[in-house]
C-alpha cells in the first residue's frame, strides 16, 4: 500500500492551487506605489569601445526621472564572481570587471550601455531610442579556439589574453601517459556540448524600494536565493550592510539555474531606488531575456578512453575548452571545473582519470550553471567515448558499463570525490528490465518495415548532489558556505511555520518539507506551512541549486524539529509528571512508556505558550527551534537510462519512440513530485540533444534570439506517456544525512542527453551509415548532413 | 510598441478610406503585425483593423465550384468550414500555427504579409487562386513577387480570394523545429487540365512552381513520377535550421508526401 500521508505519500502539491487558478504572487505582480519603470539600452555590438553615450536629448524626454549610463556607477563595485579556481600553475583565475553597466566598452550583444528610468517604460524605451552613442565597432571573439590564438582581439584589454585558467585535475600526468601507453585500445571522441539558453517560464523581473525613513532598500526579485543576493549585491555592490537591505523572492515562475546568479538588474533597481527616491520596476521581455539571462553548458572538448585487452577501462583524459562569455557570472568558474571534473569517473573504477581544461572569455553573454551544471557535460562525454569504444570493440554497450562498474562503497575515485553509497547494477537491471531490451530487435524491424531505422541508446550517470560540504568548497575556492538553515516555529495551538533557506520555485517544496515535518511529529501535513524566499523571515540559508534542497535545507529542518521533538518532550514530561526519558512520541500524542497517561500534541505546544503550569526554572518558555545543516559529503544520485530513436531517413527526423530512467535517489519524500522533477529533466535533456541550440554568427550577434529560431521541447516532443517510465524504486539511502536523500531535481536534464545521441547513432549505424558522432542538437539537418556527408 | 490609433470600421469601402490616411495600415489578425508593433519595427499612426467587417469573411462555395475565402476569415474558420468542399486546403490551415493563431491569424492577412515560411502561399500558387482585393484581381502567378512582397499596392486590401477546387490536392510540411512555420513545404494540386506544385519555405525568393514536377505529375499523378527529380541547391535558403541544399533535398521529399497524402 503506498503511504497517504507523511514521507512516502504522493500528496498532491498544495501550491498547484494558486499557481493553477492565477493567484500567484510574482515578482511582475508587485507595483510598489510611485513606482517607476526602467528600460535598458543594451549594445546591438558584439565587441566595441564605448567613445560617448550622450544622454541630453534623451534626459528632456516626456517622462524621463533620470538616466544613467557606466559613469553613474564608477567607485561602486562590480558583479562578484563567487568561486576562485586556480590555475594548474598555482595563479589564481583572471577575474575581470563586470560593471552594472558598462564602462568603456561593449562585450557581448545584450551589454547595458544606460538605463533610463521614466515614468512608464513606454516613455523610458521611447527616450533610450534618443541616446546618442558613438561605439568604436571592435573585432567579435567568438570561437574559443581563435580567441586563444595569438593577436586574437582581447575581451578585456587589462587583461594578458582571453584566457582565465588552464585548470588541470586529477591523475598525474606522468601516469595518464602511461596507462594510454600500455592501453590495448584507445577511443578518441571530439564533441560539442551545445550553448544553451534556459528560458525559465517566467522571466526576470527586479523591483527596487527604498525607504528614507529608515534607510531600508528592499529588492523584490525573480532569485532561487534571495540570502546569496542579499549578501554579494550588499557586501560587495551596494555597500548596503544586512540590517538595511531586505531581498524578497516571492513565487518564481522557474530558474533552472539561471536564477541563482546576482545580476546587474537587480543591482541597478536597488541602486537607481535610492538614488531618485522612488521605487524601480525592471521586468525583462523575452528578447532580453536570450541576451542577458546567463547562458548554460557550452564545451568544446576531446575525451579519449584507455582500455585494456579485457576491455577494462584503464584511463580516462578529457580536454575542453568552456566559454565563460564575456564577464565572470556569479558561479560560471566552477561549472566547469568542481561540478564537472569531479564526475569525469562516471559510474566507473577507471584508476586513472586526468581533465583539463581551459576557460575563455568571448564577446557572448556570461555562461553559468543551468539544470546539471558541469555533471551534464561529464556524463554527455564520457557516455558518448564508452559508446564509441564499445562499437570499435564490437562489444555490448550494456556488457561494456557493467563489467567497469564501481561495486565497492564508500568508493575514491581519482577526481576527488568519495562516492557513499550505491548500486550501479541494480538500476541497469531495473532499466533493463523496464525498457524489455530482448523486444528490441522485433520493434528496429517493425520500425523497418516502416521505412525508418531504429536505435536503442543507453546510458548511465552519477553527479554530485546536496551541494555542498562548507570546509571541502571553501578549499576548492568557493567564496561561500553552502550550508542550510531551517527555523521550526511551533505556535501555541500546534500549528507550525518553517522558514526554511531552500527557495521554492517549481520544486514542490511547499507540499513536500511539511511531510517530512508531519511524519516526525506524528500531525497532520495540513497543521505545518513553509515560508521561503524572503530574507527578513528566514534564517540565512543558500537558497535551491544543485538537487539540494531536501538533502541540506531539508536536513536543516529535520535536525530543527528534533529539537523541538526534545524540547517538546520535557514539556510533556513535566505536564505527565514522569521521566523525560519514559516520555514517547506518536501519532502527536506524548505518552509515557509502558503507561497509558498521554498527552497531546496541542496541549504540549498551549503549556509553552501558556507556561502555567511549566517547568520555567528549567526550560525557556516558547517552542521555536533553527538548526543549520552543514552536509560532510554530497549525495551522489546515479542511474540507467535508455530510448529508443525512430529515425526518418529521408528528412534525418529524430523521434523518441520509448524511454526509460531508472534513478536511485535514495529515500524518497513525494514520489510524484520526484517523478515530476524527474520528467522536467528529462524534457529539457532532450531539448538539449535534439532541439535547443543557442548560436552565435562569426560577428558575435545572437541567431537564436527569440522562439524563431530558439527551439524549445514542447509536449509533442517527448514520448507518450504510455511509452515512458520514470522508475526510482532502486533505494540505496544516502548514509551522511538524516533522511538518506540524494536530491532529483537534476537527473533528468544529466541522464537524458547521451542516452538520445546514442540511440541515433544506434539508429544510423543500423542502416549501413558509418556515423560515429552528431552534436547536438542532433537536428533533422544535421542528421541528413552526416548520413549524406 | 509606439502609440498608434485605432479604427475599426464595418465595411470595406470604411476601410479603404480609412487606409488613404498617412502612415495607416490594415490589422487583420495582428499574428504578424502585432509582434512587430511591439518590437518597435513598425510605427504605423493609425490601425485599420479589418476584423469588424463582415462582408470579408467567411466561406463560400460558388456556383462554378469555386471555393471563395473572404480575405479577413481565420485560419480556423477554414480548416472547420472548407474541409468538405476543399480537403487540402482546410488541412492546411488547420496545421498553421497553434489554436491562439488561428483564432485569429487571417487568410488575408498572411497572404499579405507573403512571409517566404508560410503555408497560405503555397496553396495560393499551388491552387492558381485568384487574390481579390477592393479595385482588382490578381492571379497568384501574378501576385508573389519575392519573400515579403506582392503585387498589393499600398493601402490595397485582399477581400476575397478564389480557390478553383481541384480534383485532389495535398500539403506536406516540414516544420522549423522551433518556429514551426515551413522550413520547407510543398503544395500539390492537381486539376483536370494538369498538376500545379507549389513550394515555400524554401527558397530566397521566396514561393514558386517547381514546374519539372508539375510535367511529372501531370501525365503520372503518383509519388513515384518525382523519385527522380531534383531543384537545384542554388537560392535556396541556408540558415541555422538548414542548408540549402537540405532544403533542395526536402523539396523532393516534400512533393512525394503531397502527392501520397491528396485526397
Ligand atoms: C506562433 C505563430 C506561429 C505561426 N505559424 C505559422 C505557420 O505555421 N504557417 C503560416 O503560414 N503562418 C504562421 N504564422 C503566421 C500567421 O498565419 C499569421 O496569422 C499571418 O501570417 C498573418 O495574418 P494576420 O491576419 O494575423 O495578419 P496581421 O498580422 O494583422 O497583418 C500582417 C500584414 O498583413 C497586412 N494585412 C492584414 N490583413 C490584410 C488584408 N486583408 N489585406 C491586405 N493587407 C492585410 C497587415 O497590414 C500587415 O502588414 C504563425 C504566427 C505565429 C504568431
Amino acid at each position: 500500500m503506498p503511504k497517504d500521508h507523511g514521507i512516502g505519500a504522493s500528496q498532491k502539491r498544495r501550491e498547484d492551487v494558486r499557481f493553477l487558478t492565477g493567484a500567484g504572487n510574482y515578482t511582475d505582480d508587485i507595483n510598489l506605489h510611485g513606482q517607476a519603470y526602467v528600460y535598458f539600452l543594451r549594445s546591438d555590438m558584439a565587441h566595441g569601445k564605448i567613445n560617448k553615450v550622450d544622454t541630453e536629448e534623451a534626459s528632456k524626454m516626456p517622462g524621463v526621472v533620470r538616466i544613467f549610463t557606466g559613469a553613474d556607477f564608477e567607485g561602486i563595485g562590480g558583479l562578484p564572481c563567487g568561486w576562485q579556481v586556480t590555475d594548474k600553475n598555482g595563479d589564481p583565475m583572471k577575474e575581470p570587471a563586470h560593471p552594472v553597466l558598462a564602462q568603456g566598452k561593449v562585450r557581448h550583444v545584450g551589454d547595458p550601455i544606460a538605463a533610463v528610468v521614466a515614468e512608464s517604460l513606454e516613455e523610458a524605451r521611447t527616450a533610450a531610442e534618443a541616446i546618442e552613442l558613438d561605439i568604436e565597432e571592435l573585432p567579435a571573439v567568438v570561437d574559443m579556439k581563435a580567441a586563444l590564438a595569438d593577436g586574437a582581439a582581447k575581451v578585456h584589454d587589462d587583461l594578458s589574453d582571453n584566457l582565465c585558467y588552464d585548470w588541470q585535475f586529477g591523475t598525474d600526468t606522468e601516469t595518464t601517459d602511461k596507462a594510454f601507453a600500455e592501453a590495448a585500445h584507445v577511443t578518441t571522441l571530439e564533441l560539442v556540448n551545445n550553448r544553451l539558453v534556459a528560458n525559465p517560464m517566467e522571466p526576470r523581473v527586479a523591483v527596487g524600494d527604498y525607504s528614507r525613513a529608515n534607510d531600508e532598500s528592499t529588492l523584490y526579485t525573480t532569485s532561487q536565493n534571495p540570502h546569496v543576493i542579499r549578501l554579494l549585491m550588499g557586501a560587495f555592490v551596494l555597500g548596503i550592510p544586512e540590517h538595511k537591505l531586505r531581498v524578497v523572492a516571492p513565487d518564481v515562475g522557474g530558474g533552472f539555474g539561471t536564477k541563482i546568479f546576482h545580476y546587474a538588474e537587480e543591482a541597478f533597481c536597488t541602486f537607481a531606488a535610492r538614488q531618485v527616491n522612488r521605487p524601480v520596476k525592471w521586468t525583462s521581455s523575452r528578447s532580453e531575456a536570450f541576451m542577458s539571462d546567463a547562458h548554460g553548458r557550452d564545451h568544446v572538448t576531446k575525451i579519449e578512453l584507455a582500455l585494456d585487452a579485457d576491455n577494462n577501462f584503464t584511463a580516462v583524459r578529457t580536454d575542453t575548452y568552456a566559454n565563460m562569455g564575456a564577464y565572470l557570472s556569479t558561479f560560471s568558474s566552477s561549472v566547469p571545473t568542481w561540478l564537472h571534473g569531479t564526475l569525469m569517473a562516471g559510474n566507473y573504477k577507471t584508476p586513472a582519470v586526468q581533465v583539463n581544461v581551459k576557460a575563455v572569455f568571448t564577446t557572448t553573454v556570461p555562461v553559468d550553471a543551468y539544470r546539471g551544471a558541469g555533471r551534464p557535460e561529464a556524463t554527455f562525454q564520457l557516455e558518448r567515448v564508452i559508446d564509441k569504444a564499445a562499437r570499435e570493440l564490437g562489444v555490448d554497450p550494456i556488457a561494456l558499463r557493467r563489467q567497469n562498474f564501481i561495486t565497492q562503497f564508500p568508493y575514491e575515485t581519482p577526481v576527488a570525490v568519495a562516492y557513499d553509497t550505491g548500486d550501479y547494477e541494480a538500476t541497469m537491471a531495473k532499466m533493463e528490465e523496464l525498457m524489455d531490451i530482448p523486444g528490441f530487435p522485433e520493434r528496429r524491424k517493425a520500425s523497418e518495415a516502416k521505412g525508418k531505422l531504429r536505435g536503442l541508446g543507453v546510458n548511465c550517470f552519477i553527479e554530485a548532489c546536496g551541494i555542498a560540504p562548507s570546509n571541502l568548497v571553501g578549499q576548492l575556492g568557493a567564496r561561500a558556505g553552502l550550508y542550510d538553515a531551517a527555523t521550526v516555529r511551533v505556535n501555541a495551538t500546534g500549528s507550525i511555520s518553517v522558514m526554511v533557506g531552500a527557495h521554492s520555485h517549481g520544486q514542490g517544496h511547499e507540499t513536500a518539507f511539511p511531510q517530512v515535518v508531519a511524519e516526525m511529529l506524528g500531525i497532520d501535513e495540513s497543521m505545518i506551512d513553509i515560508v521561503h524566499g524572503d530574507t527578513s523571515k528566514i534564517p540565512f540559508g543558500m537558497g535551491t541549486y544543485g538537487s539540494r534542497s531536501i538533502a541540506v535545507c531539508g536536513s536543516a529542518m529535520v535536525r530543527a524539529t528534533e529539537k523541538i521533538i526534545n524540547k517538546a518532550k520535557k514539556i510533556a514530561a513535566h505536564l505527565l509528571e514522569a521521566a523525560e526519558t519514559d516520555i514517547e512520541l506518536k501519532d502527536g500524542q506524548f505518552s509515557v512508556a509502558g503507561t497509558d497517561k498521554s498527552v497531546a500534541w496541542g496541549d504540549v505546544t498551549l503549556a509553552a505558550y501558556v507556561p502555567h503550569n511549566y517547568p520555567l526554572e528549567d526550560i525557556e518558555p516558547g517552542l521555536e527551534e533553527t538548526a543549520f545543516y552543514d552536509p560532510s559529503n554530497f549525495t551522489y544520485p546515479a542511474g540507467a537510462y535508455a530510448c529508443e530513436v525512430e529515425l526518418d531517413p529521408e528528412t534525418g527526423e529524430v523521434t523518441i519512440e520509448k524511454f526509460v530512467s531508472a534513478d536511485d535517489f535514495g529515500n524518497v519524500i513525494n514520489p510524484m513530485i520526484v517523478e515530476g522533477q524527474v520528467h522536467g529533466g528529462i524534457a529539457q535533456g532532450i531539448g538539449q540533444a535534439l532541439l535547443e541550440n543557442c548560436a552565435y554568427d562569426e560577428n558575435g550577434q545572437l541567431l537564436s534570439a527569440s522562439y524563431m529560431d530558439y527551439a524549445m521541447p514542447r509536449a509533442d516532443d517527448l514520448p507518450h506517456m504510455a511509452n515512458y517510465t520514470v522508475d526510482h524504486s532502486c533505494q540505496t539511502p544516502c548514509t551522511h544525512n538524516p533522511l538518506g536523500v540524494k536530491g532529483c531535481g537534476e537527473a533528468g536534464a544529466i541522464g537524458s542527453p547521451p542516452t538520445v545521441v546514442n540511440a541515433v547513432i544506434d539508429a544510423l549505424q543500423s542502416g549501413g551509415h558509418k556515423v560515429e558522432h552528431i552534436d547536438m542538437p542532433v537536428s533533422p539537418s544535421r542528421v541528413w548532413a552526416a548520413m549524406n556527408g | 510598441m509606439y502609440s498608434f490609433d485605432m479604427v475599426r470600421p464595418t465595411s470595406v469601402a470604411d476601410a479603404v478610406s480609412a487606409l488613404g490616411q498617412d502612415e495607416a495600415q490594415a490589422l487583420g489578425g495582428g499574428q504578424t503585425l502585432i509582434p512587430t508593433l511591439k518590437q518597435r519595427l513598425a510605427m504605423p499612426s493609425v490601425l485599420v483593423s479589418l476584423s469588424g467587417i463582415e462582408e470579408m469573411k467567411g466561406v463560400c462555395r460558388e456556383d462554378n465550384g469555386d471555393l471563395t475565402i473572404g480575405g479577413g476569415t481565420t485560419h480556423a474558420t477554414v480548416a472547420a468550414e472548407a474541409a468538405a468542399h476543399y480537403p487540402g486546403l482546410a488541412k492546411l490551415a488547420g496545421g498553421i500555427g497553434d489554436p491562439a493563431v488561428r483564432n485569429r491569424g487571417t487568410i488575408g492577412g498572411s497572404l499579405a504579409n507573403n512571409d517566404p515560411s508560410a503555408c497560405y502561399p503555397a496553396a495560393a500558387l499551388g491552387s492558381g487562386a485568384t487574390i481579390v482585393t477592393n479595385t482588382r484581381e490578381i492571379a497568384a502567378d501574378d501576385y508573389f513577387q519575392g519573400m515579403f512582397t506582392t503585387a498589393l499596392e499600398e493601402g490595397e486590401i485582399i477581400t476575397s480570394v478564389r480557390f478553383p477546387v481541384p480534383e485532389a490536392a495535398g500539403y506536406a510540411k516540414f516544420e522549423q523545429p522551433a518556429s514551426r512555420f515551413a522550413l520547407t513545404a510543398v503544395y500539390v494540386a492537381k486539376y483536370a487540365d494538369g498538376v500545379r506544385v507549389a513550394v515555400t519555405g524554401a527558397s530566397e525568393n521566396g514561393v514558386f512552381r517547381w514546374t519539372e514536377a508539375e510535367q511529372a505529375l501531370s501525365s503520372n499523378f503518383s509519388p513515384d513520377a518525382v523519385a527522380g527529380l531534383s531543384v537545384p541547391a542554388d537560392g535556396m535558403i541556408s540558415d541555422l535550421h538548414g542548408t540549402g541544399a537540405y532544403r533542395a533535398h526536402l523539396v523532393g521529399v516534400m512533393t512525394k508526401r503531397a502527392v501520397a497524402a491528396a485526397s
